[in-house]
């Protein structure tokens, strides 16, 4: 029997679709499907996608006396699977796209070290490279949803400041032994070659870690938007702390408080005081369909699917909900699970015109929870919230509009 | 065998990869010549020579600043001064002066992004100069002053005590959930 919310077992919803109807077509017209009959196109030097798909970053913003200086979002609610196309990455700018040369860029490793060096992009090639899939989200994402009254868009619009790719780099560790560390120190301080300069200053213990020096994106060399030649790319942390453009690193004894991280990327709280260096992305999930602004064409059968991620370590469980919260059922994990690596998580879903409230929670393998939306804020002042990981919320009306809802 | 020894034996082990592993490293970085700029920080550590003036600061932010940051630094958006004692009311004003712990990280933040489109042209007198400047909008120094890389980071700002770092709190539980 079918249950009221409509969530279903993906394995009945999989063993299901046998018995064909087999209609035998003896002769097509040429009209109905020309590419049948002739020749397609050469072959090209860098692909693009077929003209039917049309897929563009999202909400394309600046500021109005500093156009360059802005974001643009992931469509994720166009997108399957975990990866996000180079081209489609989301962007976060501070003065625009540097163009660097990279035969007259440098990577400087300087402060307390005991040989200041400096790395040219091909030397950095010749060094042991790793490779990891990780999601990077903007402590901005989702800040939409802090307001007070939910904007009806879409699930790239309102999220689509995460992406995910496979990053490929040195490992930080590797060039931080090499000019001799001093291991009394405690932060590095790592600023970007752009006009902006973007300086930030990351825990030696996170750079020791898991950091890298990221040269590849998705297996071809970096985007400019995403920092070619190099940037630093600190796994599960604030989008704002992987350094594009990487121009220099600076161990140091104590954080240089710079601008980043003290005027922004810190969480005022209702006290007036503020969080500062909540450097790790909280556990959070995204349905990405059903989602915001689709139209469900008709009754039947639909696959409820998303993306789920944490900065605290890897996906453990994700849960759906169609009823607002009242009943939940855990969905099934596509991707495999890892460290600071987005999964797709999946669960049928039977809609037969009733409304409903479809939402999804995550729990990370360091045991944290995705909070609901009241819960998220229960702590943050009004004004520009930071670090908002609460649960998405899509509304289902009678006619199948889906739309952005509080709960 | 002692424990002593066991402890030798398994170092030694252990030091037999890592010994091969610095022999495989590339080793292709180049002496450093000239440092580059240090980041600024609340020690000061790494302030250029010179001086700028609350009064010279007037002259350069009339011309460079008050664009974006209108006549007073009170453009919505760009505010730079204003908000004092806001942060724990119904609309926080996040300024340099309500909300910025440090005054170095002014000079830090000018000398590398200011003025928008003409990044890194200000000469370092006039980076102390518009630093002053910012100051005086909120209040924190009088028009008279001058500030150098020894007067700068006596300066204490009003939310200096405002922010508490949660990464130390954070590496504590990380460490226990390993364990």
């Amino acid at each position: 029997m079918l249950p009221k919310n409509g969530l279903l077992n993906r394995r009945t919803f999989l063993a299901g679709s046998a018995g064909f109807l087999s209609t035998a077509v003896w002769a097509s017209s040429q009209k109905d499907e020309p590419w049948r009959f002739t020749s397609g196109r050469r072959m090209s030097p860098y692909g693009a996608p077929s003209k039917y798909v049309g897929l563009e970053r999202l909400q394309i913003g600046g500021h109005p006396l500093a156009p360059e200086a802005g974001a643009s979002s992931t469509p994720l609610e166009r997108l399957n699977g975990i990866i996000t196309p180079n081209s489609l990455h989301f962007e976060r700018h501070h003065s625009g796209v540097p163009d660097i040369d990279p035969s007259q860029h440098r990577l400087r490793i300087f402060g307390n070290v005991q040989r200041p060096v400096s790395f040219g992009y091909e030397d950095l090639q010749r060094y042991p490279l790793v490779s990891k899939v990780l999601f990077i989200e903007c402590s901005g994402n989702s800040y939409a949803n802090t307001l007070p009254t939910a904007l009806d868009k879409s699930a790239g619009e309102l999220n689509g400041l995460l992406s995910c790719a496979e990053w490929t780099g040195i490992p930080l560790r590797q060039l931080l032994e090499e000019a001799g560390y001093d291991p009394k120190s405690d932060w590095v301080v790592a600023e970007g070659a752009d006009a902006a300069g973007m300086n930030r200053s990351v825990p030696l213990s996170l750079a020791l870690e898991d950091a890298m020096i990221a040269l590849y994106q998705n297996g071809e060399p970096l985007r400019a938007e995403q920092g070619f030649p190099m940037r630093l790319l600190v796994p599960g942390c604030e989008g704002n702390l992987s350094i594009k453009w990487l121009r220099s690193l600076e161990v140091r004894k104590n954080p240089a408080h710079t601008r980043e991280e003290t005027s922004k990327y810190t969480d005022l709280l209702k006290d007036g005081s503020a969080n500062q260096f909540s450097l790790r992305m909280g556990v959070k999930s995204i349905i990405t369909a059903p989602s915001g602004k689709m139209q469900l064409p008709d009754h039947g059968v639909y696959e409820i699917t998303g993306l789920a991620w944490s900065g605290h370590g890897a996906v453990k469980t994700v849960e759906v909900s169609a009823d607002g919260g009242r009943s939940w059922r855990a969905a099934e994990i596509q991707s495999e699970p890892g460290l600071y690596r987005p999964t797709r998580f999946r669960l049928p879903w039977r809609w037969e015109g009733q409304p409903a409230v479809l939402q999804s929670r995550a729990v990370d393998s360091s045991g944290n929870r995705q909070p609901t939306r009241s819960g998220a804020l229960a702590n943050a002042a009004p004004g520009f919230t930071y670090h908002y990981n609460g649960i998405q919320s899509w509304g289902v009306d009678q006619q199948g509009r889906v739309s952005n809802v509080y709960r | 065998m002692s424990t002593g020894k066991y402890v030798v034996v398994l170092v030694g082990l252990l030091l037999v990869p890592w010994v091969m592993a610095q022999e495989l490293k590339p080793k292709l970085g180049q002496p450093l010549e000239k440092l580059p700029q240090l980041a600024i920080g609340p020690s000061g550590q790494g302030l250029p020579l010179g001086s700028g003036s609350v009064e010279e600061g007037a002259i350069i932010y009339r011309n460079q600043c008050l664009a974006c940051h209108g006549p007073t630094g009170r453009m919505p958006g760009n505010a730079l001064a204003g908000g004092i004692g806001s942060l724990d009311g119904a609309s926080p004003n996040k300024t340099v002066g309500s909300f910025w712990p440090f005054a170095t990280t002014l000079f830090d933040y000018i000398y590398r992004a200011m003025p928008y489109g003409r990044e890194k042209t200000l000469r370092d007198e006039e980076i102390y100069a518009v630093t002053a400047y910012v100051l005086f909008l909120n209040d924190i120094v009088s028009e008279k002053t001058t500030l150098s890389a020894s007067s700068l980071p006596e300066i204490t700002m009003p939310n200096r005590e405002g922010f508490q770092s949660v990464y130390q709190i954070e590496a504590v539980d990380r460490a226990l959930k390993i364990q």
